[in-house]
């Protein structure tokens, strides 16, 4: 995958974002205060327009969306997922294509920096539980498609586990064990990401 | 049916733009924004101060960005509704107040506010801007003391901010400004009860849901969950209830001084406040707790959710005299001392 067709996969992950804002909404009230579906959607449509004049390069592509999320989303998650693309682009810095491996690199990354800045780690009901899965999945034999679709499929495997975990970080702890059996929002939104980009890379 | 709450507002995406607009006129000129951004910032900064940066999420009006005023805040980063102002927006509020002496970063502790103000913090450092961070987190009902640092913060922040504002008004340095703005945070204690919920403006629904009889002791202010959900009660039993918790906590001891302070979340009646601290007074008086000062009043509300909170800190001779200094802004003022 080249830089004009990442463009074009970013654009799609961001339009599939603000798609399911009601999505997001509903599922950020039931552990949440609501505001996680319009804060991607401020987010991303701002990606989309950060990615108007198309950047020259893959890394600077990632960058670009990431900047302008986190700049315009607001909250932790404007913080969280613009750091999963602008540490994540570092992994197709200096490329000309998306590989299998590049792609497992800008999942790594992603997962690494959103830890360290969030101060999580993987069980405590957050996005990272998502990244995680869908790191840890995409690791197959297979061209870009295949890994993507892995990812894509772990990411929503991700979704599922968080639904048994109780919230230790974030608004939704003070739910404690009332947090059981509802699904992470922003595991969500990662699942959406991943399975936009897998839909793009597929088609 | 699901009800939609019922608000007067123009496009809503752009509510907390219009609010900022709105605020700045009241402000009657003693505020500005910052060109294109939602944060606004005195007019007039005296030199060779260190700088004061408050900052959250909107749509808790007048919290935070109400408080920016003389011996208030100096400044402050707004957010939307219930979210976490970007580190470009906090980061260019602080290169709008620094004079040389340092920045102080006082907000509430949410994990939101913490990442995005922490960016700012190293984009600021790595230009040799000395940056300090103060999380408030005064809710007793979010988590035990030997976790105090999950705490949220909540209407504590009103004390917190004159303290601080107090503070870089008359010392000098940020350490000095850091040590005093810490030992309030030390001593501060607050706890909320939901009687309904309030709703966020673009989305039109509702944060939480609670039975018409029933009520939640420590909820947080953003309908973060509490410790006890219960049936409507009397005053007193509230009352009670919730004294015991924050004078348990910290624990406050016969003798002591203390700022009171109960907040209106925003469709609570006075009469019901007053109720309240009457109850309070009784209370304190026979723990042997001497109140040294008072403020009942809508200061940190959550759209138009119902139902208060009640705050203490307790106080020293230092702190007595920060919180009586005159203060003003759109939010708060304060002719001087109790």
């Amino acid at each position: 995958m080249d830089a004009k067709a990442s463009v074009a996969m970013l654009r799609a992950v961001a339009e599939a974002v603000i798609a399911n804002v009601d999505v997001l909404t509903d599922a950020d009230l039931a552990t949440g205060d609501g505001d996680h579906g319009i804060g991607m959607r401020r987010g991303f449509e701002a990606a989309l327009v950060a990615l108007d004049a198309p950047p020259a390069t893959i890394d600077a592509a990632f960058r670009a969306t990431g900047m302008a999320i986190m700049a315009n989303t607001g909250g932790a998650a404007g913080a969280v997922f613009g750091t999963v693309f602008t540490a994540g682009a570092k992994a197709f810095a200096g490329q000309d294509e998306i590989t299998p491996n590049s792609f497992r690199h800008f999942l790594a990354d992603a997962q690494a920096a959103v830890s360290k800045r969030g101060g999580v780690v993987e069980g405590q009901k957050t996005m990272l539980d998502a990244l995680g899965f869908a790191a840890r999945a995409a690791a197959v034999e297979g061209d870009l498609a295949e890994a993507m679709t892995a990812a894509a499929k772990g990411a929503q495997d991700g979704v599922e586990a968080t639904k048994a975990m109780i919230a230790t970080t974030g608004k939704a702890r003070s739910l404690g064990e009332r947090s059981i059996g509802h699904p992470d929002p922003g595991a969500i939104s990662v699942a959406i990401i991943l399975g936009a980009m897998r839909d793009y890379t597929a088609a | 049916m699901t009800k939609v709450p019922k608000k007067i507002l123009n496009d809503p995406r752009r509510a907390v733009t219009e609010m900022i607009d709105g605020l700045l006129a009241a402000s009657d000129g003693r505020t500005r924004r910052l060109p294109g951004l939602d944060a606004l910032v005195k007019t007039t900064l005296p030199a060779d101060r260190v700088a004061l940066l408050i900052g959250g999420g909107s749509g808790h009006e007048p919290l935070f960005h109400g408080f920016v005023g003389d011996n208030m805040g100096d400044g402050a980063a707004c957010g939307q509704v219930f979210a976490a102002p970007a580190p470009h927006v906090i980061y260019e509020t602080a290169k709008a107040l620094d004079r040389g002496r340092g920045i102080l970063f006082l907000y509430g502790n949410y994990a939101g506010d913490t990442m995005n103000f922490d960016i700012a913090a190293e984009m600021l450092q790595d230009e040799g801007i000395d940056v300090r961070t103060i999380r408030i987190s005064d809710d007793v009902a979010a988590a035990p003391p030997e976790r105090k640092h999950d705490r949220r913060g909540i209407a504590g922040d009103l004390l917190m901010i004159r303290v601080a504002g107090g503070a870089v008004a008359t010392l000098g340095t940020l350490d000095e400004v850091e040590r005093v703005v810490n030992k309030a945070g030390d001593w501060v204690r607050s706890m909320g009860v939901a009687v309904s919920a309030g709703s966020i403006p673009e989305t039109g629904k509702l944060t939480f849901e609670l039975a018409d009889d029933e009520i939640e002791v420590g909820m947080g202010a953003h309908g973060e969950a509490g410790f006890a959900r219960q049936k409507l009660a009397s005053a007193d039993v509230v009352a009670d209830q919730m004294i015991e918790k924050i004078l348990s906590d910290l624990p406050f001891v016969p003798g002591d001084e203390v700022a009171l302070l109960i907040n209106n979340l925003g469709a609570t009646t006075m009469m019901e406040m007053l109720v309240v601290n009457r109850r309070l007074r009784q209370r304190l008086d026979e723990a042997g707790i001497r109140v040294h000062r008072t403020d009942v009043g809508t200061w940190l509300t959550v759209q138009e959710m119902a139902g208060f909170s009640i705050t203490l800190m307790k106080l020293d001779d230092e702190l007595k005299g920060l919180l009586d200094m005159p203060c003003r802004s759109v939010g708060f003022s304060n002719m001087g001392a109790a």
